[in-house]
Formats: C-alpha cells, structure tokens, sequence
C-alpha cells in the first residue's frame, strides 16, 4: 500500500511539473508583461531598465524557478482586468462552479448505476432498450445544445397547436406536448446564502435551486449517458465471467449475484474511468456557464481569452491542472482500496 | 519495399479482398441491421449534401453581396411570416438559413475528417514508436497521452485553441481557422488512438513473426508499418469512426466559445452559436436548425461507430 | 432408480439467426455414489453436457430437448427458482479454471457462508464453523485466516482445493466436476484428483468427471462415456474401454497418449480436427478421419451394438459382429 501510495504521488508530482513547464513557457511567450504594466509610451531604454529589474533577462530555468517557487507560494500573478492576485479572482468563481458541478455528480449517480444495472441485466427489455437508444442519443447531443434546447422548453417555453384548438381534448392535448417555461435560464439568482469566505451558496434558497436546475441538468445530460452505457458493458462482461457462472451453480439468488458478485466488479473500472471523466466534467463547466452566463471559473476562463488576460489564463491552467491531479490521485486510492487486488502487489493486477 | 511490387501486390490481392468483403461477417450484420443501413444512408446524403453545397445550394452564403439585411430573421416558410424562397428562415444577417447549413455541414465534415486524420497521423506514429521500442520513449510518450487524456481531450483542444488565438489574432486566426482546428482538434486527440495502436503491438511484437522478420534483417520502419500496423487496423477503425462524431462535436464546442469557425464562414457550431443570441425574442430556427443537424450527423456516426464496434468484438453481444 | 437420468438431451446455441446443435440427443445416467467420466477433445459438447444439467448454459445456448431426471425432479422442467434449490445444495460443480472461479473482490470466507446462507437458515457462527470443517477437509493449512483472505492470495492449486470445499459445503448427492485439473501444474493435478476421489468415496457423493484426459479418467472413474461432435459413440466399464477400445475414435485417442508413442517417434495423432458444430458432416460424424469409413458411414447414423461389456455406435465393429455371428451360426 505505501509503495502504491508513493508511486501515485510521483506521477502527481510529474504532471504537475509537466504542467507548470507549459504555463511557464504561455506565461513567458504570450504576452508582454513589461507592455502591460507600462503601455507603448515607455523609451526602449526604461523598458530594458524594467525588464532587468523584473527578472525577464535571467536565464530560463532562473525564470522558471522563480515562477515554480511564487506558485508554490499561492502567487499565480496579477489578472490584467481585475487587478488583483489571479488566484483571488479563481477563489472568488470557484464556488458557484463546484455547486454546479456537485449537483450534476450528484444526478449522474443517482441515475447511472440502477439504468446501467438494469439494461446489463434485461439488455433485451423494451425499457433497457429505450434507455440505451436515449442514451445514444444523449452522447450525440453537444452539452450547449442540450442547454439550448432545455432553455428554450422550461425557460422560454413551447406553444405548438397541432392539434385543433376549438375542441376540449385538441386543447388538452396542446397543453400537453406545450411546455410554460418561466424556469430561470441566466445567473444563480439573487438570493444567495453567505456560508464563509467568498462562498455564497444556492443551496439554501428555492430561487438559488431553481437556478441551478437548468445548469446542473445541461452538465449531467452529457456525462450520464456515458456512465449508462460503460456501467452496461462493464456489467455484461461481468455478467459473462464464470465467477458469476460458479456463484449461480451455488445456487446463490440473482439479487445477490447481480448487486455484490457483478456490481462490485463492475464498478472498479467504472471509479477509473469516472475519475478521467471529472477532466472532462471541467471542460463542459465552460460550455454550461458560458450558456447560462453562470458566474464560475469557465466563464471566467473564456472571458479572460477574450481578454487576452494572459496571467489569468495561466492560474486557470495550473489550478484546473491541481484539481486533475488531486482527483486522479484520490480516485487511484479509493481504487486501491475497493480493489483487494492492489493491496500486495502494489500495482493493478 | 519499392512502389512498383507494394502496388503489384495489392493488384493481385484486390479480386480476393473483394470476394473476402463479401463473404465478412462485416458484410453479413450490416445486410442484417436495418439501423446501421439508414445511419449509413443518412450519412452518406449529408455527406453528399453538404458537398455538393455549391451547385444546390439556393444562396452562397460568403458572398456578401447577395445578402439584404431587410430579409433577417425570417421564419422557416411553414410558420406565419415565412418567405417560399427561404425554406428554413434566415439568420441575422439575413443570410439563407438552408444554404448556410449546408455549408456549414461541409465545413464541419471538413474539420471532423481533417481532425481525424490527424490524430491518426500522430496517433499511429506516436504509437508504433512507444509499442515498438519501449523504454524511454514508451514512457515520455504515454505519459503525456495520459496528462492529455486526464484533462480530457475536450479541455486540450480548448486551451490549445485559447493559445493559438491569443497568439494569432482575432483577424488572423479567422483567415487560417479551418486548418487550425484539424491541427488543433488532432492535436488534442491523438492519445486514444497511440494508445490503442501501442497495446496492438505490444501484443503482436511478442509474436514469432516479429522476431522472423527482424533475424530476417528488416528494419524497425518496415517491421513497424509493413508487419505489426496492418495488425492493428481494425480497432483503429473503430475508434477513428468514433472520432470523427467527437471531432465534429469539439469543433462545434470551440466554434460555441468563439474559438473556432468566423461567422463570415460558420461551420455549424458557429451558426449555433450566433443564433443562440436571438433566441431569447424567439428566433428559435437559427439556432435549432443547425442544431437538430448536427445532432443528427453525430448520432448516425456514433450508431456506425457502435455498430462497427459491435460487430468486430462480438464478445460484447448486444443481447 | 438411478440418482441422475438423462434422455435424449438435445442442447443448441443460436448463432447468426440459425441454431446449431451442440448435443445431439444423448443418454446416459449416473448411481448414487457412482463416478463417471465424460470424454473427448475440445468441441465434443462435455461441458456443454455438463452445464446443462443445471441449465447453467451461456447464453446463447438453450436446451432444445430431452429430459433430464434427477432423484426423481424433473430438471429441465423446473422454474429458475425451483432449480436453484437444486444448485449448490444437491448437485455442486468444480469449474475449470480456479484462477477465474472464485470472485476476486470477495473474500473466501463470504463466498463459503453466502452459499450456506443460500440453503439453510443458519447463523454466520455456525456457517463458519462448517466451512472450518469443509476447509480441514480438503487438507488446507490455517484453514482459519483462510476465510478472511481473497482468492489472489492463494495459489491455483489452493484455489481449487478450496472450491472443492465449496461443492461439500452442503453435502451434496452429485458433485458435476469440468476439466477440474486441467488449468493447474502437472505435480498439482495428481494431488487435487487424488483428493476428489477420495472425498467422494468418504462422503458418498457421486462423481460426473469431464475430460480430455483418458489417464485420469482410466485412474478415478469406473464408467466411461466417450463423446464426439455432440453424441456418445462409446460407453461402458472405464477399463474395458481402456484395455479393449472398440470405436476408432476411441483407439485413436487412446494412440494419442504420450506412454503409447514408441521413444524417438511422432505422438500417433489422429489426422484432422473436430469438426465445427455447423458444419457436421453427415452419416458417422467421425468418417471424415476414420481409416476404416466406408461409403455407408457417410450415409447412415450408426447406433449402439453391444460388444461384451461396452456399447459402441460404428457401423465397421457392427459389420464385425455381424460377421462374427454369422460364422459362429454357420
């Protein structure tokens, strides 16, 4: 286990270091930071004078230590727009992104494991069957188009008349395939609770859940179909392996084969494979808040690139970069925990 | 390995992999699989379609001078409001939303073709080379497709595109976009198929062929494309299909974020894009249309994807 | 009564809309306390035959016909929920591979209690206890840490020693054992055989071996069957069959042993393979690779004649008999 754990915490290290090389060399050939401070006014001499002075004429690996050195220390640098420490500006957006991203979790589980369970073990059901053709679709469907299409249904709502108004069942079945809209589609709302520090939560109100609705829905439409589908296939192979085959022989009834004998092994690879995908999570908080205006770190992120706020850009980079790792680290461990396997040996078996 | 025999060969091969096609099990569950022949059919008419753009198409869309601004935000001709010679509406500039999807399509497909075989490109090399001689290279190059793959190729190709505009240029990086997102959408791409082409090899380099053809006295570049590559096609097929629905749907996520097509020459994620705009005063066509498109390409290239895949692990049966 | 009957077992699989056969209508039945070997080369349908007596046949496999009796139940006739009164409790099975058998996130000590569980209304203490004792039964060392251990921990021939242990969990009538030795060492093999046999005399359990391996069956078993291409083509006392073979296939497999081969020369293989279920030729499955097939065996399904102790189904020991009646008449 110790083996194990110091081997996970050196491929940390490495990508961090791997990814504090490439923010470095964005940071050092995007934009000017001696530009940014002083403006085209300055004489080339003065600008020379602050170069030096600012460390910009040291050789790179000097540079590098430096900046490896103030990031250990919290000091990601100054945002251009905000003017302030840039990691005061990703602390101040982190919250409003984690509830999002906590909420969707939170549906992606609640739906993937009894769906995936079910359409492994009644793969030629009508129901099973249904839920995979949806989710096929689901994983077709770009997660901004899915947030579209859910703001034009609950937000701004449908009226279709296809059927003839002038009658009782016309209207109602109208009304039926008609959506009211009305559901919040922009912000997180105006009735936060302050919990600490910079962290006001929608938790705690209706108008602050309301507004989490739409979002966390967008973010989970994409991640869960694919839970759907790998916690299937996981579980039919499974299904197929002959311990299953000698628990059945045991005459052992199916609700005990199907959720500890199959489940527990269907679910290791599913917490790997689940661990890559909060990256991939991150990566849709962009779309999502870029399309609900959700004042998170990917809103943040995409207007810094519209604001060429390069220093930004680069703590965004590292940050995320920590998050990946924190979280593939800890998924490893919880693997190695759940796994008996991994125990002696050290590595996966 | 001169070009006269390596085309010789394949002449005297054709008749028999022709006759091997028809006799496949491939051949045999697509006759079988009404699903896979409509995803087939509907991908090749908008394939067609899109291509084709310049001669159907009602209005080309980059020619500026035949848009009249008084003609935006038409309805589709269905709804009240809607003009016969705009069969889904206009956009906001007024330009012919039909003919704009159509190349919008084809930019697309450009760019999710372009994409993949890029990442093929660097996929299959990156990959030989770590399968076929291990060590350190082996090493550096997984783990970078492991750091790539950790952050998701989706957040890559986003960071790259951020970078790459910073660097360029709104102007210019609208001039050169198509070729900087096939760069970059490979780029960001290429570990899941290295990774699938290193395991291929490092299960067929064990075996005794490899070891023939090097006592034999061939060199690593012809072992590697001539014996061990041919080995792992078939599940790069599968992936690459796969791949191609993913390029598409990263080109038209960059494109959503500004990161990708101008508008003056959108692909349908930009089209997606500027039409979410107006959505709100209920212009819903411009962005739904090229939506509902898109969703549509995607879906019949993941159903052939999951098909192919399918049917060439039948392990996995369907049930 | 015999303890296990089987008539006319016709088990299929359906493979690309079609079903092919995999048994093609077999009989045979087992006593109480009786062992019995099951015998041909891979693709000959034992295990299938096997798995089919508790209707634990992968999908897509199902049986087709026939009747299978057990202790007076009808078998294939009973619900999953009635058969799976049966499995575990009555009849148990020995897979192939220990390596795969055991669940790898369980520990061995839940998968002996959850089978007990299964049966009988008995607390965990006194599910452990007789797991203990099944443990110090099939002679595993500290059978008591054993229990709190996963499978990964132990070595095959550990591994098959303890499923074992599982089969006599509930003492039952009919232990159903597929190619038991075949996935473990050489020097293991004779050991865990050993053991079987042994325990299935002390418990009085009955014993229905499949194998490939004429050597093992010639030392635990004291009836044959003798498959191929889903049919049996000979059966009757293991050392008969051993000492005086009467079908071809059977004289072949028997060539095949490696203590048959003169030193320094090839292994008498028999020439061809098995072959696949779709495609078995017509007549005499095996007249493809007979040295004695005559234009009839292309033909004609042989079928059982009596020759002494053994029953064979060939058409070239019929004509021999026939002829040998005809002189001795004459």
């Amino acid at each position: 286990m110790i083996a194990f754990l110091i081997q996970r915490l050196w491929h940390a290290f490495l990508v961090m270091f791997v990814i504090s090389l490439i923010s470095f060399s964005i940071k050092g050939s995007l934009g000017d930071p001696v530009r940014e401070l002083v403006g085209q006014s300055v004489s080339v001499e003065q600008r020379n004078l602050l170069r030096e002075e600012m460390g910009l004429n040291d050789p790179l690996p000097v540079q590098y230590g430096r900046f490896a050195w103030d990031a250990l220390h919290g000091d990601l640098g100054q945002s251009y727009f905000y003017s302030k420490p840039t990691l005061d500006v990703i602390v101040e957006h982190m919250p409003a992104t984690l509830e999002l991203v906590l909420c969707a979790s939170l549906i992606i589980l609640l739906f993937s494991v009894p769906v995936g369970v079910y359409a492994a073990i009644r793969p030629a059901s009508w129901l099973a069957k249904t839920c995979m053709g949806i989710s096929v679709v689901g994983i077709s469907v770009p997660v901004f188009l899915t947030a579209i299409v859910l703001i034009q249904l609950f937000s701004i709502g449908v009226h279709i008349t296809p059927f003839p108004t002038d009658t009782d069942w016309g209207t109602w079945l109208n009304e039926l395939i008609s959506t009211d809209g009305g559901l919040p589609s922009f912000g997180r709302g105006n009735e936060l609770v302050h919990l600490f520090g910079t962290w006001d939560t929608g938790f705690f109100s209706v108008d602050g859940l309301l507004h989490l609705l739409l979002p966390a829905a967008s973010l989970a439409s994409i991640m869960l179909p694919l839970f759907i589908r790998l916690i299937r296939s996981e579980m039919l192979e499974v299904l197929q392996s002959d311990y299953v085959r000698f628990a059945r022989a045991k005459g052992i009834s199916p609700g005990r084969i199907y959720f500890l004998h199959a489940l527990k092994n269907t679910m290791l690879p599913v917490i790997t494979v689940g661990g890559v995908q909060i990256g991939t999570m991150v990566a849709y908080t962009i779309l999502t808040e870029t399309v609900f205006q959700w004042p998170g770190m990917g809103l943040m992120f995409l207007e810094a690139i519209t604001r060429s706020d390069i220093p930004l850009i680069v703590a965004y980079l590292m940050v995320v970069g920590l998050i990946f790792v924190v979280t593939n680290t800890l998924v490893d461990l919880v693997y190695g925990l759940v796994n008996p396997t991994v125990k002696l040996t050290g590595q996966h078996a | 390995m001169s070009e006269e025999t390596s085309t010789a060969d394949l002449r005297a091969q054709m008749p028999g992999a022709w006759a091997r096609f028809r006799k496949s099990y491939l051949l045999y569950s697509f006759k079988r699989d009404p699903v896979a022949q409509l995803c087939l059919l509907i991908f090749i008419i908008i394939t067609i379609a899109a291509f084709g753009a310049p001669w159907w198409a009602p209005t080309d869309p980059y020619d500026l001078t035949g848009i009249d601004i008084m003609n935006s935000e038409l309805p589709p001709m269905w709804l009240d409001g809607g003009d016969a010679a705009f069969p889904l509406g206009t956009d906001a500039q007024g330009r012919d939303l039909l003919s704009t999807i159509l190349y919008g399509t084809r930019v697309s497909l450009l760019i999710g073709f372009g994409a993949v075989a890029m990442q093929c490109v660097l996929g299959i090399l990156f990959g030989l080379l770590a399968g076929y001689f291990g060590g350190i290279i082996d090493a550096t190059l997984m783990r970078l497709a492991d750091i790539q793959l950790s952050f998701s190729t989706l957040m890559v190709a986003i960071l790259v595109g951020a970078i790459v505009k910073a660097s360029f240029g709104n102007l210019m990086f609208g001039q050169v976009a198509l070729i900087l997102l096939i760069l970059i959408i490979g780029i960001a791409e290429w570990p899941q198929i290295a990774r699938t082409v290193r395991a291929s090899v490092l299960a067929e380099r064990s075996k005794e062929y490899v070891d023939a053809a090097r006592v034999m006295g061939f060199r690593a570049p012809r072992i590697m494309f001539r014996h061990l590559l041919p080995n792992t096609l078939s599940p790069i097929f599968v992936i690459a299909t796969v791949q191609i629905a993913n390029a598409i749907i990263s080109e038209a996520a960059l494109s959503f974020l500004g990161l990708g097509m101008p508008e003056t020459q959108p692909s349908l994620g930009s089209l997606i894009k500027s039409g979410f705009d107006y959505i709100q005063s209920g212009a819903w066509w411009i962005t739904l249309i090229p939506g509902a498109v898109l969703v549509v390409l995607v879906l019949v290239i993941n159903l052939l994807g999951d098909w192919l895949r399918d049917v060439m692990n039948p392990r996995l049966h369907k049930g | 009564m015999a303890l296990l009957d089987v008539r006319q077992l016709d088990v299929r699989f359906s493979s690309r809309g079609k079903a092919v056969q995999a048994l093609r209508g077999i009989d045979f039945s087992l006593e109480r306390g009786e062992r019995l070997g099951i015998v041909g080369e891979s693709g000959a349908g034992k295990s299938v035959a096997a798995f089919s007596i508790l209707n634990l046949i992968a999908h897509p496999g199902f049986i087709a016909g026939g009747e299978i009796t057990f202790d007076g139940h009808h078998l294939n006739r009973m619900s999953e929920r009635q058969l799976r009164k049966i499995r575990g409790d009555r009849i148990a099975m020995i897979f192939q591979d220990p390596m795969m058998t055991l669940n790898p996130v369980l520990t061995l000590g839940a998968q002996m209690i959850e089978c007990l569980k299964a049966h009988r209304r008995i607390s965990t203490r006194e599910a452990r206890q007789i797991a203990l004792d099944k443990l110090n039964l099939v002679q595993i060392p500290s059978p008591e840490r054993r229990l709190d251990q996963y499978p990964h921990e132990l070595s095959g021939g550990m591994r098959q020693r303890i499923i074992i242990a599982i089969a006599l969990l509930l003492d039952p009538d009919l232990i159903i054992a597929d190619e038991p030795t075949t996935a473990l060492d050489v020097t293991i093999q004779a050991e865990i055989m050993a053991l079987l046999t042994e325990l299935c005399d002390t418990q009085n359990v009955a014993l229905m071996l499949i194998t490939h391996d004429l050597g093992v069956v010639s030392q635990v078993t004291r009836r044959t069957l003798v498959m191929y291409a889903g049919r049996i083509i000979e059966q009757g006392p293991t050392r008969e069959i051993i000492n005086d073979p009467q079908h071809p296939y059977t004289q072949g497999l028997l060539d095949a042993l490696p203590q048959m081969a003169t030193p320094g020369e090839r292994l008498n293989q028999i020439p061809g393979a098995m072959p696949s279920l779709n495609n078995i030729p017509p007549g005499c499955a095996f007249n493809p690779r007979c040295t004695f097939a005559t234009e009839r065996c292309t033909r004609e399904v042989p079928h059982f004649v009596s020759t002494g102790g053994t029953q064979v189904a060939c058409h070239m020991v019929e004509a021999m008999l026939a002829k040998e009646k005809a002189h001795d008449t004459v």
